[in-house]
């Protein structure tokens, strides 16, 4: 390890087949396999992941990992609520909110006075179901880069929640089978919806029930909730449902009546995208940074260097570089290539 | 535009028939002329303009992004004219968004000098859906799963008019159908289609399935030899000359040495081929494959070296019109009667007649399909001797028998992002065979690529495999790890300089994947050259 009086990050982080390893302290950020210490940033599947032997994160984190895992969440769990710095091995650890699901949070990691901020995954839109993304000015800023080419621009959620209540008030007959990531975007979309005034009881498919349990639980309303199970055919007409992605085109969704497959995800920009999935009506909706609030994002936090993760990484060093900013691609394995589901 | 634009934006993502012959009825009585009738060309592919074409898009998207980042999000889009609609950095300006006859005036009379300005000021003025439409009009090709045959079925819903009417005439009229509409709307007659040498729509065929053969009354079918060369209808009248595809599309220019020997006045349908005099000094010809008619397709000019090296030929199956006698109403053997006097009469050059095919029993039909090997016959037409000339494709008078095809077992070697509705799959597949004496020896040379011939599931483990077996990535191709052994089928093979291998397949496509099979045990390029068969 090389010494000097201010380290630059690739001095004391790299990459390992695990994951992001941060070597002074002895710890990984959100590896891909199991590790004897890691800090993970959200609770998303490709960052969270069971069997750790410890495990730092926030407390909804926490409760995230418990409610999917059990007891392969970790072996010991140590809460790390947002803005409380600790000190691992001499490494400081903060968490700080990045605004893509509850609990979700940037691991500020700083040595010897070089701080690198992790962001995991992030956006920059107001969410109701999570704190705010801030702003940390880091010498090095690790960014994600799913929606990292210049097509994706996520226009506002709220406009988008206009269209699915008025393909609902146009097909009374039909039930509206909106697909949508378990974690994070199920409660999104379901506060966005009370928001824009929708207070009708709302069917859920089983998978989303515990999650959205545990949203309200961290006060976060809802409204009524119904298992979309046990009921007659006509009783969904007109109704809104909401299942994971993978049930609104499948064998699932035959108990509704003249099912219209619709999907929020930033994806949904790409028609041929939506059309492949069977979505009648695509809604755009992400809970990551499209292309202009990961530009902006890059240049805000005035970093000497941008590392980019997960997803496109090529376009959004080639930017950076446009930009006169230093960047590189880190390869991260285990990292689902499309997020395809969580986006 | 915003009506023209937020139909395709429906018609995109609207699956059922039914759904989109809504939206299109919805649209042909809601919208004004000209508008309809522009939005109608361009469903059915009537619309072009020379001055604005793809690469003024290109153009244009350059000069406001990063070259680089345009093309990595093309390749993830894999659509040119969504790519361009979602990318457009705007810039504020005073624009108004235009109508579409606006759109369609203008570019038509624009110059290739000022019509990038014009799309230009357009595209800052719209917002991504109507800029999508827009860029669709100029790069051609909608995608919105709507066929020229279900529009004009629109057509005939919306307006309660017989399908079967507006097809007669539909190759007389230009667009934006301003006639057309008036005469749907009630407000004029019908448009009369003088004796121009107009498209007639044509008589398609049903592949035959084993029901069908056993069901066939073998004293009520005539058989013919399915050649393999492109389906044409040749028009002549008063002077003027024209070829057209099975499709409708105008190749006159393309096969001057046909269109020179049309000196009648009829109307006949018939396959084009490449054909050369018989060796044997017979005066028949001998048909070569359809290698050496691909040279001669897809060009805008023909050489005389061309016009010498292939030389074209068509061989004649039925007779429409005999001066203005329309024929079709007869039936299949009154026409082909009329069809072998006419020949006599007119004996025109670089023509001949498509023999019948003698056969008594159902069964004999088998073996004359199996022995057929030349290279020029893909196998057997059955048509019913009592059938008229029907456009369209009705089930039951006419059928196409293909022979088996060959099959090869491949290794895959590198796979490519489709476009459209696979943007997001690796589906076109590039695979090879052995060079060496025995499988499993030498090198694999790319021998063939086939995109179709799986299914969704198979699609997608097929995706999933290339993932995992990458060995290298060039642009949105990526060169896998020869393990995975495809079952390739096709229907022959030629000798090709423009492949490494040294020979091209002709409709190749995936017959099975060997999940099971070693890369070793797949065949060996020997083998697929000793199933060349020489014209």
């Amino acid at each position: 390890m090389a010494i000097s009086p201010t380290p630059r990050g690739e001095d004391w982080i790299r990459v390992t087949e695990a994951g992001l390893f941060v070597e002074p302290g002895g710890f990984h950020v959100d590896p891909a396999r199991p590790v004897d210490r890691a800090v993970i940033t959200h609770g998303h599947a490709d960052h969270a992941r069971p069997n750790h032997r410890a495990v730092l994160a926030t407390p909804e984190t926490l409760a995230i990992m418990r409610a999917r895992y059990g007891d392969a969440a970790g072996g010991t769990l140590e809460p790390l609520p947002y803005r409380r710095p600790i000190t691992l091995d001499g490494v400081t650890v903060e968490l700080v909110p990045a605004g893509h699901v509850l609990g979700s949070a940037q691991a500020v990691l700083t040595w010897r006075g070089c701080r690198v901020t992790v962001s995991g995954d992030y956006k920059r839109r107001s969410d109701p179901t999570c704190a705010p993304f801030e702003v940390v000015p880091s010498d090095v800023f690790v960014t994600e880069a799913t929606f990292g080419l210049p097509v994706f621009h996520h226009p506002p959620a709220e406009a988008e929640i206009g269209k699915l209540l008025q393909a609902r008030a146009r097909n009374p007959d039909r039930a509206i089978v909106l697909g949508v990531y378990a974690l994070g975007k199920a409660q999104r979309v379901i506060a966005l919806l009370r928001a824009a005034g929708y207070d009708r009881p709302l069917f859920l498919h089983g998978a989303l029930l515990a999650l959205c349990e545990l949203y309200r639980e961290h006060g976060v309303n809802l409204g009524e909730l119904v298992p979309a199970t046990g009921r007659p055919k006509a009783d969904f007409q007109g109704q809104i449902v909401l299942a994971p992605p993978s049930a609104i085109a499948d064998r699932w969704a035959r108990r509704l009546p003249d099912p219209m497959a619709a999907a929020a995800s930033g994806w949904m920009r790409v028609r041929q995208r939506a059309k492949q999935r069977g979505v009648e009506l695509p809604l755009i909706i992400s809970d990551h940074a499209d292309w202009d609030e990961l530009v902006a994002t890059i240049q805000e936090v005035e970093a000497a260097e941008i590392w980019v993760t997960h997803g496109r990484e090529e376009a959004l060093v080639r930017q950076a570089e446009l930009l006169g900013l230093a960047a590189r691609a880190l390869r991260l394995v285990g990292r689902d290539e499309d997020g395809e589901d969580a986006a | 535009m915003k009506a023209f634009a937020q139909l395709m934006e429906a018609l995109v993502f609207t699956p059922q028939r039914n759904g989109k012959l809504r939206l299109l009825v919805d649209y042909f009585t809601a919208e004004p002329d000209p508008d309809r009738g522009w939005a109608l060309a361009a469903l059915t592919g009537g619309l072009s303009f020379p001055a604005a074409k793809a690469g003024l898009v290109r153009g244009l998207v350059e000069q406001r992004v990063d070259p680089l980042l345009f093309r990595w999000s093309y390749d993830y889009v894999g659509d040119l004219a969504e790519t361009v609609s979602l990318i457009w950095p705007p810039r504020p300006g005073p624009d108004r968004p235009p109508e579409l006859s606006e759109v369609v005036d203008a570019l038509a009379d624009a110059s290739r000098s000022t019509a990038p300005g014009l799309v230009e000021r357009w595209l800052d003025a719209l917002g991504p859906p109507e800029r999508f439409a827009l860029l669709k009009l100029i790069t051609g090709g909608f995608r919105v799963g709507v066929s020229a045959r279900l529009a004009k079925t629109a057509l005939a819903q919306a307006f309660d008019q017989d399908l079967g009417e507006i097809e007669e005439i539909w190759h007389g009229l230009t667009p934006p159908f301003t006639e057309l509409f008036d005469w749907l709307t009630g407000g004029a007659g019908r448009p009369v289609i003088d004796d121009r040498a107009v498209f007639r729509p044509l008589m398609l065929a049903n592949p035959l399935e084993d029901a069908d053969l056993d069901r066939l009354d073998p004293a009520a079918y005539r058989a013919e030899w399915k050649w393999d060369g492109i389906r044409v209808q040749l028009a002549a009248s008063g002077g003027e000359r024209r070829i057209y595809s099975r499709t409708g599309d105008d190749l006159s220019s393309v096969f001057p040495d046909i269109a020179e020997a049309m000196g009648f006045d009829a109307v006949l349908d018939g396959e084009l081929l490449v054909a050369r005099p018989a060796e044997d000094g017979d005066a028949g010809v001998t048909v070569a494959p359809f290698n050496d008619l691909q040279q001669r397709l897809n060009r805008k000019t023909v050489s005389a070296k061309m016009l010498r090296d292939f030389p074209a030929w068509v061989r004649l199956y039925d007779l429409l019109f005999d001066r203005s006698d329309d024929l079709r109403p007869l039936s299949f053997d009154r026409r082909r009667q009329h069809l072998e006097a006419w020949f006599d009469r007119v004996r025109p050059a670089r023509m001949d007649l498509s023999a019948l095919v003698p056969f008594d029993r159902t069964e004999d039909l088998h073996g004359l399909r199996d022995g057929a090997r030349a290279a020029a016959i893909e196998g057997l037409m059955l048509k019913r001797g009592d059938s008229p000339y029907l456009a369209g494709r009705p089930k039951g008078p006419w059928f196409k028998w293909k022979r088996d095809p060959l099959i090869l077992d491949t290794v895959l070697l590198y796979a490519q992002r489709g476009h459209g509705k696979r943007s997001s799959f690796y589906s076109d597949f590039t695979f090879g065979a052995w060079t060496g004496d025995r499988a499993g020896e030498g090198e694999l040379v790319p021998v063939g690529k086939a995109y179709f011939g799986f299914t969704d599931e198979e699609l997608a483990r097929l995706d999933t495999w290339i993932r995992a077996n990458t060995k290298d990535r060039f642009g949105p191709v990526r060169a896998v790890t020869p393990a995975l052994v495809l079952e390739v089928a096709f229907d022959s093979v030629h000798r090709s300089t423009r492949h490494k291998s040294g020979v091209a397949m002709r409709f190749p496509r995936i017959h099975r994947i060997r999940w099971d099979k070693p890369a070793e045990e797949a065949d060996r390029l020997a083998t697929l050259e000793a199933m060349i068969v020489l014209g």
